[in-house]
């Protein structure tokens, strides 16, 4: 540790760190557009400047780094004029629209601009024009509230490995655009959507369906589901001041209710319905020498990426549906009949920590007879705001309980948040359908936290199983070179496409916080180790819809409802 | 794989990201522009994204997305044609084709590029049609122009 003096007092930073980082530390605040946390820094924004003593001009603090003795001025008349030119620079090309714009109330530009008191336009010119794309079903982009920050574009790059997007054109037409400028649709984007969450702007968003699902509340013809993923109750709270992590199901469940669904179903009932199968699935891939490894599939920016990219693995691939898609087929099928309503007049709608999910849903194999599984997807975000629309706070509302028939749910669904909670969960299945006894101890530390690749060797009646798991898709390609080049000792893999899983899908509430990230984590593990129903096989729940509906796992009816294919995809990448 | 592709590939087998510009260029001067298949190809041997090379690529003026038109005009923005109003005419020359710099039209007849200077200063603000010049453009003449083209691949039919 070395001393370092800002503002007239000494703070302590470790030695070869950023200043920024020391500054973060201390909890002095210095505005910025482009740095990234532990990402090497670009200093394309110069919004971070702050005086240092002996140096001429204006030093970036997220590009310096601190050195013993050195003296900082944060905040002096000279830097935040600076950053007050910045900001007004950037607003002279930028829409007045905030009264208009999905970020209102959340948006970085904005809030610098109100915490530097800008009041007046300066500078004034003519301002730039770009095409909206709302080409794909779930990430739509709006150049013209960009700020050429390159966020996006690095996290499509470094953390997601996609690359789909890039700066193109140069000076006052620089641009973020596709390759050709084309459709979101038609590029290699996955729809994970982890470039909305770092956007400091509007200019990138979901798609919205709050429309469509408040059209069909209103609809006295329709009766409308709803189904919220496992990693949604923990996250939720975040935007009504909750503490990071606390489960909040109970209390989503009552506002989905006075929302006006008729029914509320927990989609961890049908991860534990997709674990049956996919335990299922492995073990007869192990016994009858199917293709191995077996890769998970309930990840649909995962599943775009190697229909694209690595078609050669789409073998690997388990066939089971995302636990989104058997809970839709599962409620267009068992449920109607049960209830006795026609599938036509059920509007399905699912709330997702993902913005993948909207595209999984518009596959034209997610569904029968022109029925699709799921009508309309919304994200945590829209969640929230529909929440906030009907004038609800999560924290005034008495908990309840999920509908049934879907109504218990074991924690191994629920770990299905988390990055690595699908291979604990199946895990737990397979042994059990191996050995017809229960792993001894539950918990597969192995396969938690936040490195990118978590590997194990299982040792199961003898047969010795590997196992990886990769947290984020951008650990997704070494690990499939790997195996390319030959490396066999593995049978089940699983990939999440945002890194750490749903808990930091591309639908969650804006914060890159990975503090969070961790606490909604261990919040998911907390319910399990406290659970008295930890495995997918046990949840009553589960065993009556075999018993009633499906048969067995991998029978016919599971075969027409919960499994599908895959396709080779050609994109630009 | 076209053959041109396929030996301008081999030209350059064992390249790396640094001969990104060069390819592009042999591609341009290959097929008059850069296909996307073109661009996907380049991007599969030196395994660099697509979205990285067209970023690249729309860095320089010199690079073109689309086909050439049969009639490929080109307008001078040099100095002494800026100063003769050819930012005006760029202007009218895209209203009337319905394209911007850099595009073909619809019909294939007639694709636009900026270009920095001819070295016909005398003549400026000046265009030049596949090669043939025209002088001192007024805005008002450039329908006239048009036309003139227009006319003849009518005569000579093939579109
Ligand atoms: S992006 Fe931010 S500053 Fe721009 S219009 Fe939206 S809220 Fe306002
Ligand atoms: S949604 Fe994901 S894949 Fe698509 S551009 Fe954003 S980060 Fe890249
Ligand atoms: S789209 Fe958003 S994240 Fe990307 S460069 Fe623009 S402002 Fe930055
Ligand atoms: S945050 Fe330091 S230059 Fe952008």
């Amino acid at each position: 540790m070395i001393t370092i003096e800002v503002n007239g007092r000494p703070i302590a930073a470790k030695k070869g760190e950023m200043l920024i980082a020391a500054l973060d530390r201390a909890g002095i605040k210095v505005p910025t557009l482009c740095y990234m946390k532990d990402r090497f820094p670009t200093g394309a924004c110069r919004m971070c400047v702050v005086e240092i003593e002996g140096q001429k001009g204006l030093i970036p603090s997220c590009a310096y780094p601190v050195a013993e003795g050195m003296k900082v001025q944060t905040h002096s008349p000279r830097a935040v004029n600076a950053r007050k030119t910045i900001v007004e620079l950037l607003l002279a090309d930028h829409p007045d629209d905030c009264l208009y714009c999905v970020r209102n109330g959340n948006c970085d530009l904005q809030k610098m601009a109100e915490d530097l008191g800008l009041r007046r336009r300066r500078y004034a010119g003519e301002k730039s024009v770009w095409k909206m794309d709302l080409s794909s079903p779930a990430i739509e982009r709006d150049p013209d509230k960009c700020i050429l920050c390159g966020k996006c574009v690095r996290t499509c790059e470094e953390v997601q490995g996609v690359s789909a997007i890039s700066f193109a054109g140069r000076g006052c037409r620089t641009f973020i655009g596709t390759a050709f400028n084309e459709g979101m649709n038609i590029s290699s984007c996955v729809y994970c959507g982890q470039c909305i969450k770092v956007c400091p702007t509007g200019a990138l968003r979901e798609r919205s369906s709050i429309k469509e699902v408040w059209g069909a509340l209103n609809d006295p013809e329709m009766t409308v589901v709803v189904q919220h993923a496992p990693s949604v109750s923990v996250t939720v709270g975040d935007a009504f001041g909750v503490k990071p992590g606390v489960d909040m199901a109970g209390a989503m469940t009552t506002a989905l209710r006075r929302l006006g669904f008729d029914y509320v179903f927990d989609t961890s009932f049908s991860a534990d319905l997709t674990i049956m199968e996919e335990a299922s699935e492995l073990v007869q891939r192990i016994k009858t020498g199917g293709k191995l490894p077996m890769m998970t599939s309930c990840s649909p920016g995962w599943i775009k990426y190697v229909e694209q990219n690595y078609p050669e693995f789409m073998g690997n691939l388990s066939t089971c549906k995302s636990p989104q898609q058997m809970m839709g087929a599962v409620i267009k099928s068992y449920f109607a009949e049960k209830m006795g309503l026609s599938p036509k007049k059920i509007f399905s709608v699912s709330i997702m920590p993902c913005t993948a999910k909207k595209f999984e849903a518009t596959r034209s194999e997610m569904g029968t007879r022109s029925i699709p599984d799921i009508d309309a997807v919304l994200t945590t975000r829209e969640f929230i705001r529909m929440i906030r629309m009907s004038g609800l706070d999560l924290n005034d509302l008495e908990p309840d309980t999920a509908d049934t028939p879907f109504g218990e749910r074991s924690t191994a669904g629920k770990l299905f948040g988390a990055s690595g909670g699908v291979m604990e969960a199946a895990v737990r299945t397979a042994h059990y359908l191996l050995t017809g006894r229960e792993l001894k101890v539950m918990a597969l530390e192995a396969v938690r936290g936040m490195k990118d690749r978590k590997e194990a060797q299982l040792e199961i009646n003898g047969m010795k199983i590997g196992i990886a798991v990769v947290n984020g898709l951008g650990g997704a390609k070494p690990l499939l070179d790997e195996i390319r080049a030959g490396r066999d000792d593995l049978h089940f893999i699983e990939v999440m496409t945002c890194p750490g899983g749903c808990i930091n899908g591309g639908g969650q509430p804006i914060d890159m916080n990975m503090d969070a990230v961790k606490a909604r984590m261990a919040a998911l593990y907390q319910l399990d180790a406290k659970a008295r129903l930890r495995t997918s096989h046990s949840n009553p729940s589960i065993m009556r819809i075999y018993k009633e509906f499906l048969g067995d796992p991998l029978g016919p009816v599971s075969h027409r409802l919960l499994h599908t294919k895959y396709m080779e995809r050609k994109v630009l990448n | 794989m076209s053959r041109a592709m396929d030996s301008i590939l081999k030209k350059y087998r064992r390249a790396g990201i640094d001969s990104l510009i060069p390819m592009l260029q042999d591609v341009q001067a290959e097929q008059g522009y850069l296909s996307k298949d073109a661009v996907a190809e380049i991007g599969r041997h030196l395994k660099v994204p697509a979205s990285k090379i067209y970023g690249v690529a729309t860095f320089y003026n010199q690079f073109r997305f689309e086909k050439l038109g049969r009639y490929h005009i080109q307008i001078c923005r040099g100095t002494a044609c800026h100063v003769k109003g050819s930012a005006t005419l760029q202007k009218v020359l895209e209203q009337q084709l319905g394209v911007k710099a850099g595009q073909t039209t619809r019909d294939g007849l007639f694709s636009l590029e900026v270009v920095a200077c001819i070295g016909a200063c005398g003549l400026a603000p000046v265009i030049s049609v596949n090669g043939e010049f025209h002088a001192s453009v007024k805005q008002e003449e450039v329908g006239k122009i048009l036309d003139v083209y227009r006319r003849r691949a009518e005569s000579e039919g093939g579109v």
